[in-house]
């Protein structure tokens, strides 16, 4: 009894000592990321529910006729191999632009970024557009590291950015050569962000659906497409998906595992000096050579392609009507998703830093949830809810864009946490001292400081949703194309002259913001180093 | 009467207690100042009385109405409390005067109302300023119009001259005090700084591990501290072993008068209080006697601190048995070099010590 007690007080001062200050409770942003929370976990729960359905023997006979094993081997050596590459190019552009005295480093630095903003499928395309015998694995390792170092690079140039050059030069006073500085000292700094964007490819290669059908490699991302949309097989499938959010979730923890977690710290008091700069001398041609080698491949040759066909196609073929009907449709989807993604974030996060307790965290935990979770994956847990139980929504615009806001939903709360973080509570207070009802201080005070914040959260929501194929594949209402799955039609059918202008489209929509999220990396790294 | 009273107010963070019973009168239309070491719950006291947090037990009442005491609370909007934090706080989207006029209704916003309370702080040509491109005391004087434009009942100042540099801090306060006397507001200003607390206030009150240890008129406290640690915290002090006698005490700087009668109550041995500046410094001729002159102490001056305008002289006295180094303050042209020999002697009256 008097346990019960002595447990139950404290939780109970907490909880009121969080409201305090406040009558009524904020109860639209309760009631907002408790509807976010629930959309995360809906995709995932259904899955599960479909997937027992089909019994236990059934378990048993489809993993093993889907040859399991062959499609684990493919995924598994793909990943390692892609993870492992990126790693390598990206932690090397990374020390050569940062850390060298190489010449045009901020052109680099924008240019070596730019992959990111051209869609993989995109990129797949271009290749094989240029050499139609390019397939299987090693099509497949060369295209996705292509397209995904720069989830490695960007984080560690900004952690080689931010390093501070008294470690190493206190490690080169102790004796160690540059080399045994470079491994000892500056790896162990930038370790969390090589895992980090590590971690990122290790995703982005088990969701990958795109770049695999047209190199023609089963992974199980392809095999769990195809059982759905050629066998019509549900229940197959979502086992499948089951088996790729345990693939999700092992990296995750292989992350912690590898110490993804830890922290660079700096003891010393006051901002860390910049390093100086490493001269490359007789090593600056290779160096030089060696990245335009990789932006050649990675930026040229698909561009390239691309221009070419875009070219050739206008020749040959009338522009077609339907590309405006394809630009209408995307917009549509893409902002729709985007506003609901932002305004579900807003409340998740405005709790999360505002009432700070362990169920606010929770849900803003649930929020980043997504991320690991491959969108098809997402796409069929809304697929197998619709059908069983509203089946109004299957295949609905609706559907559509609630798949589209739960998948990007952690890019919104990223945009809306950056932002709401500095505003300042003590704004709020004084606002409140000045005669203002808390609705009336959100309206006044917060929500005019965290506008720039809401407009980079829809802004990477809607590229992403824009530039979307996987899902967008498996929930477009019938008859309905966006740029993504138009360019897809086309792309079976060869007809790469027909699908280079919507390629085009997707490139321009994404390339821009790219580019800005690329240069306001590099200024908050460089603000941050002044401060 | 009293405008704002505090009384056995509690409040803690995680376990451990800020605030523990802290007892406040503010007596209306007073300057009141709250001295106390930085973390000592300054801010929290006032956090309570502007209503951002709520208090655990005690209570707080404004011109006889109940702010917080556990079952009423009333929110921050509505208690006519107006609140200047430290850094000022203004609103960094807004214009120096829609800053100002924040928190007055649109009709009074559109009217003479904020152009005459510019007018008051000065800083009428800014305003169409943003508040990145005002200097710090500009910052807070915008702060105290936008908090004075609603005529809250009390105004709460949380060290408001703090991050402002030393030359332009002497100026932003005159101008501050200057106008809140002007206006008549009952104020609370928190501080950590003595010198700002007894030059400002009416009233200064000291915050201590929780709890307002003494409350009074600066010279009160400044002349009659509750003990030691209060005593050095207000200024340099020479604590001096004592005989009372007869309304007086005796010490090797002399017969000194006692503030505080009735004699009867200091009987005995003892301490006294006698300030730096309460000593007078005089020329001793190397070689001669200090006995038989005035009953003062001979000493060499050890160390001398210049300030300009003043000098704090360290004096060892030349028995041992006369105690340890005493602080003497002269006027700036009369600094004494080191090894310079000087009688010390003290004028009353002093104030007993425990």
């Amino acid at each position: 009894m008097l346990n019960a007690r002595a447990f139950a007080e404290p939780i109970a001062s907490r909880w009121t000592q969080t409201w305090s200050g406040r009558r009524r409770w904020p109860l639209v942003s309760i009631a907002g990321a408790a509807i976010a929370g629930a959309l995360v976990l809906l995709p995932l729960a259904f899955l599960v529910i479909q997937a027992q359905e089909s019994g236990w023997a059934e378990v048993q006979r489809l993993l093993l006729r889907h040859s399991v094993a062959v499609l684990l081997w493919n995924t598994l050596r793909l990943t390692l191999a892609c993870t492992v590459l990126c790693a390598w190019v990206g932690v090397g552009a990374a020390w050569c632009v940062e850390r060298t005295n190489l010449p045009a480093r901020r052109l680099w630095a924008v240019v070596l970024v730019l992959p990111l903003g051209v869609p993989d499928f995109v990129v797949g395309f271009g290749w094989v557009s240029i050499d139609p015998a390019l397939h299987g694995y090693l099509a497949a390792v060369m295209i996705m590291t292509l397209s995904l170092y720069p989830l490695v690079y960007l984080p560690v140039a900004s952690a080689l950015a931010n390093l501070d050059a008294g470690l190493e030069e206190a490690a080169r006073s102790l004796g160690l050569g540059p080399w045994q500085t470079f491994r000892r000292v500056t790896l162990r700094q930038i370790w969390p962000a090589v895992l980090g964007g590590c971690l990122l490819v290790t995703l982005a290669l088990l969701a990958e659906y795109g770049v695999f059908e047209i190199v023609q490699y089963r992974t199980f991302t392809v095999e769990i497409f195809t059982e759905f949309k050629l066998g019509f097989d549900t229940a197959a499938a979502c086992l499948l998906s089951l088996v790729l959010v345990v693939l999700s979730i092992a990296a995750l923890g292989g992350e912690l595992a590898l110490g993804g977690r830890g922290r660079s710290w700096r003891t010393g008091p006051g901002a860390g000096r910049i390093a100086p700069r490493v001269a490359l001398g007789r090593l600056s041609a290779p160096v030089l050579t060696g990245l335009s080698a990789l932006s050649g491949l990675a930026l040229g040759a698909p561009l390239g392609a691309l221009v070419y066909w875009m070219l050739r196609g206008s020749s040959t073929t009338l522009p077609s009507g339907s590309i405006l009907a394809a630009v209408g449709h995307t917009a549509f989807y893409s902002a729709a998703a985007a506003a609901l993604a932002t305004a579900l974030a807003v409340p998740v996060t405005a709790l999360a830093i505002r009432h700070r307790n362990r169920v606010t965290l929770l849900i803003e935990r649930l929020a980043y949830l997504p991320m690991a979770l491959p969108g098809l994956v997402i796409a069929l847990g809304l697929v197998a809810f619709s059908v069983h139980h509203a089946f109004a929504l299957y295949q609905s615009a609706l559907e559509l864009i609630v798949a589209y806001a739960i998948l990007f939903l952690p890019l919104a709360v990223v945009g809306v946490r950056s932002a709401m973080g500095q505003v300042p509570p003590r704004l709020e207070e004084v606002a409140r001292s000045l005669g203002c009802r808390p609705a009336s201080v959100w309206r006044r005070v917060t929500l005019p400081l965290i506008a720039p914040g809401l407009g980079a959260a829809f802004a990477l929501v809607f590229i992403s949703a824009a530039t979307e194929l996987t899902a967008t594949l498996l929930l477009r209402p019938t008859g309905v194309n966006t740029l993504a799955t138009q360019f897809w039609a086309y792309t079976s059918e060869l007809s790469y002259g027909a699908a280079a202008p919507y390629a085009g489209l997707m490139v321009a929509i994404s390339a821009i913001p790219a580019y800005l999220l690329s240069r306001r990396m590099t200024t908050l790294a460089r603000s941050e180093r002044t401060r | 009467m009293s405008q704002l009273s505090v009384s056995d107010l509690w409040k803690g963070y995680a376990g451990t207690e800020v605030l523990q019973g802290v007892e406040l009168e503010v007596r209306a239309g007073s300057l009141t100042a709250v001295l106390g070491l930085s973390g000592g719950g300054k801010t929290t006291l006032l956090r309570v009385i502007a209503g951002f947090a709520r208090a655990e037990r005690g209570s707080v009442s404004l011109a006889e109405r109940t702010l917080d005491d556990g079952r009423t609370f009333v929110a921050p909007e509505k208690r006519g409390v107006g609140y200047v934090p430290q850094e000022g706080a203004l609103f960094p989207h807004l214009s120096v005067s829609d800053n100002v006029g924040f928190g007055l209704s649109r009709r009074e916003r559109g009217g003479e109302a904020v152009a005459e309370l510019l007018e008051m702080v000065g800083i009428l040509p800014l305003a169409r300023r943003l508040p990145h491109e005002l200097s710090g005391g500009e910052q807070q004087r915008v702060a105290l119009a936008r908090a004075l434009a609603r005529h809250p009942q009390a105004l709460l100042l949380d060290e408001p001259f703090s991050s402002l540099d030393a030359s332009l801090r002497d100026r932003v306060r005159e101008e501050v005090h200057g106008l809140l006397r002007e206006q008549g507001v009952t104020t609370i200003l928190v501080t950590h700084d003595q010198e700002e607390a007894l030059s400002l206030a009416d009233v200064v009150a000291v915050l201590r591990d929780g709890s307002i240890v003494q409350q009074g008129t600066p010279a009160e406290l400044y002349e009659r501290p509750i003990d030691q640690r209060l005593a050095r915290f207000l200024g340099a002090v020479n604590v001096v072993d004592a005989q009372f006698k007869d309304g007086a005490a005796r010490t090797t700087l002399g017969s000194l008068a006692l503030r505080d009668a009735p004699a009867s109550a200091h009987a005995g041995a003892g301490v006294v209080m006698v300030r730096p500046e309460q000593l007078d410094v005089r020329l001793l001729e190397e070689g001669s006697d200090s006995r038989g002159t005035t009953p003062a102490l001979a000493g060499r001056v050890e160390r001398c601190r210049y300030y300009g305008h003043d000098a704090l002289l360290h004096i060892r006295p030349e028995e041992q048995a006369s105690g340890e180094i005493l602080l003497a303050r002269v006027r700036g042209e009369q600094a004494l070099p080191a090894g310079t020999r000087v009688t010390v002697a003290a004028r009353g009256p002093v104030s007993s010590l425990e």
